[in-house]
């Protein structure tokens, strides 16, 4: 708790040793997310180096292709700073390529339109969520656990069957690619890139990310200090419904079709990247930078098992486990060193 | 007047609401299938919707208590699915590498393999929760996200097929014209409710529940209880595992129990738990896991096309959590709830009105989402 604000003055009255001071330090978790990212892919650039794992746009890959999973995460951080919870995710991705699909290829309506609606449908159902688990005092766990039961049906009502999108925008959209010299971005990466700068600043300089803050360290204390909690709890499930649906545009865009069974599960990959990017689970603490860290952990560990190839694609689940598993050990250890 | 007091024991009786959602489901089938509650004798087995609602809900059963117990310690445990999915796997893939399917002892060590399986995955998740402290949301993600990887790893990511009378026996087979699995069903059923009603350990769980540090104070053992009750848990799960591979005669590394987790917490909660943990009922579970099954039934039967399945479900769970929570009873209802506890004569009108409403509420949501 006080690792940030006592760091100027306390250093007379009592000096913690340095070791102690690091192990203290927030960013810590962080820090050993991108180590851990730099270690595996350093061990890759050794082990692959012959077939190619030294390109850059094997780097830039990383990039394009969890551009879905990263907007995810951003907005499941959001919620978990908060001290909630929230498991319609894969959900509303599965349910937003398939409105998608339906709306550009039943429907005919340019892409263009289609946008906007899928995004403030995705927003909405957040809206609720949010609403319901405030107004209700129902646990974001049940609530949330409603709306992902609520969007998968709904997908499968509008169809049993996958629609895949033959319309000419969606197409260019998806082949569009930005330069960077080196390689090329899709347009999803940079959407989510910039998804990401928005949440930095939106968490760590504005007054709303502060409130998230405050009302995931202790509510109670927030509520006696007069933040208005209810807004802000609700306002941080409408941006992660938010994000996941856009989440669920940009897969679209990289799949072009929709299906109903679409992103099942992916809110566990979402939280195990946001969990594995250091943010605490019990809320309040974390960064918005970690999750790019965590997620670019897990799409390493897919490439790694690709180029690997002998290795098949339980191991990812396997590794994703034992990863978590590590990293919530480790943010125990942190937390109870820190109690003392 | 006793009519009067005795309506109100009724209906303040924890399964009353449990019970009333499943009387009216099963009536709802009446007027789409006219001999819904008829149950013939076919070849020296029973058929009839009833003893298929029993035999096809009874994994869900089982998952549901071992549950219960969980949540009831202010638990939860989502790796069950996981744990479904590995003991399927494991007992069919040593059954498939026996050379005599059909061999009783072979059967039972495939089963023994599996139930030890899901022993250890219990005992992980109940190290977790207890020697580490960490949420039980989160340390059972852990087995949730790598115990499916695991299944899939015995199974080699394909489905696993066997061919084996006895182990068909548990999921599929029949004993004195009843569905064998009802049995088992019963078994655990009962067993459960006599360790803890008929023993101190329901409310040794309970205190841990209510207040774990507390009861540790008071002299419980409350790691002990903790690990004990994710142990159960596993293995409620494993059995339920064994049941769902030997039904289909095979292990789906990928498919099986999968969301049979969220299935079993919703079970739990329409039976009146409260997810904070304190107090349970394992009566009120049994009926909430019957009413989920009778609702995906009752879809099938009246011919709504069966992918609305999901969103009847989410809208069932909105319901009865909204109708559990009392702030919004006290918003909804705030004025009839008054009337009711205030006029102690006109109680029984009182009632019926909320009933009503609370049905006439319940029915145009289900349509309309």
């Amino acid at each position: 708790m006080s690792a940030t604000t006592q760091s100027p003055t306390a250093v007379g009255s009592r000096t913690p040793s340095k070791a102690q001071r690091l192990l203290g330090d927030r960013r810590l978790p962080v820090a050993a997310t991108a180590l851990l990212f730099l270690v595996m892919y350093g061990v890759g650039l050794g082990r692959y180096q012959y077939y190619g794992f030294d390109e850059p746009q094997v780097f830039l890959n990383l990039f394009i292709d969890n551009s879905y999973l990263l907007v995810a995460a951003v907005g499941v951080t959001f919620v978990i700073l908060s001290g909630g919870i929230d498991l319609s995710v894969g959900s509303v991705i599965g349910f937003t390529t398939m409105l998608t699909a339906w709306l550009v290829e039943r429907e005919g309506l340019p892409l263009l339109v289609v946008i906007p609606i899928v995004l403030a449908v995705g927003a909405f159902g957040g809206f609720l969520m949010g609403y319901v688990i405030h107004n209700f005092e129902i646990q974001p766990f049940i609530v949330t656990l409603a709306g992902l039961f609520l969007f998968r049906g709904l997908c499968l009502v509008i169809s049993k069957e996958s629609i895949s999108i033959s319309d000419s925008a969606v197409s260019s959209m998806a082949e569009a690619q930005v330069s960077l010299g080196m390689g090329f971005l899709s347009v999803g990466a940079v959407v989510s890139l910039v998804v990401l700068a928005v949440a930095f600043y939106v968490l760590h300089y504005t007054r709303f990310g502060r409130r998230v803050y405050a009302i995931g360290g202790n509510e109670q204390s927030a509520l006696l200090m007069g933040l208005p909690q209810g807004g802000t709890k609700i306002a941080v499930y409408t941006v992660s419904g938010f994000c996941s649906a856009l989440a669920g545009l940009l897969f679209t865009l990289y799949i072009q079709s929709g299906d109903p069974l679409h992103a099942t599960g992916m809110e566990l990959d979402a939280i195990a990247a946001v969990v594995i990017g250091g943010t605490l689970l019990t809320g309040g603490s974390g960064y918005v930078v970690g999750t790019l860290f965590g997620v670019l952990v897990l799409g390493l560990i897919k490439s790694i098992i690709q180029f690997e190839g002998t290795l098949s694609s339980w191991w990812t689940k396997i590794a994703t486990g034992v990863l978590l598993c590590a990293f919530i050990l480790v943010q125990r250890v942190m937390t109870a060193r820190k109690k003392t | 007047m006793s009519t009067n007091s005795r309506w109100r024991a009724l209906t303040h009786h924890h399964l009353f609401w449990p019970v009333a959602v499943l009387v009216f489901l099963l009536l709802v089938n009446v007027p789409f299938t006219p001999d819904f509650f008829s149950v013939k004798m076919t070849g020296g087995h029973l058929y009839g919707s009833l003893v298929s609602i029993v035999l096809f809900g009874s994994p869900l059963i089982l998952v549901a208590v071992g549950m219960t117990v969980v949540i009831a310690t202010g638990g939860i445990d989502l790796s069950v699915g996981a744990v479904v999915a590995i003991t399927g796997a494991l007992a069919c893939s040593y059954i498939s590498h026996q050379a005599d399917q059909n061999a009783l002892s072979g059967v039972l060590l495939a089963m023994g393999l599996g139930l030890l399986a899901a022993v250890v995955c219990g005992l992980w998740n109940g190290f977790l929760v207890a020697r580490m402290g960490i949420q039980p949301i989160i340390a059972t993600l852990i087995i949730m996200v790598a115990g499916r990887g695991v299944a899939q790893l015995i199974t080699n990511g394909q489905i696993i097929t066997i061919n084996s009378d006895p182990y068909k026996l548990i999921g599929g087979g029949y004993w004195l014209t009843l569905p064998f699995s009802i049995f088992v069903v019963a078994v655990v059923v009962a067993v459960t409710v006599a360790l803890t009603r008929r023993t101190a350990l329901g409310l040794l769980i309970e205190a841990v529940g209510g207040n774990a540090e507390a009861s540790r104070l008071v002299g419980i053992r409350s790691r002990r209880i903790k690990i004990m009750v994710y142990v159960f848990c596993a293995l409620c799960a494993a059995v339920a595992g064994l049941m769902i591979s030997s039904n289909t005669s095979a292990a789906d590394g990928n498919n099986a129990g999968l969301w049979i987790e969220l299935d079993a917490i919703l079970a739990v909660v329409i039976g009146g738990t409260s997810l904070l943990g304190g107090r349970f009922s394992i009566g009120g579970t049994v009926v909430g896991a019957l009413v989920i099954q009778t609702l995906t039934t009752t879809i099938y039967t009246i011919g709504v096309p069966t992918q609305t399945n999901l969103v009847f479900k989410a809208a069932v769970v909105i319901v009865v959590c909204l109708l559990q929570s009392p702030k919004f009873r006290a918003k909804v209802f705030g004025a009839k709830f008054g009337a009711r506890f205030g006029a102690k004569g006109g109680a029984k009108p009182a009632v019926a009105e909320t009933d009503t409403a609370a049905s006439t509420d319940a029915a145009p949501k289900m349509e309309v989402s």
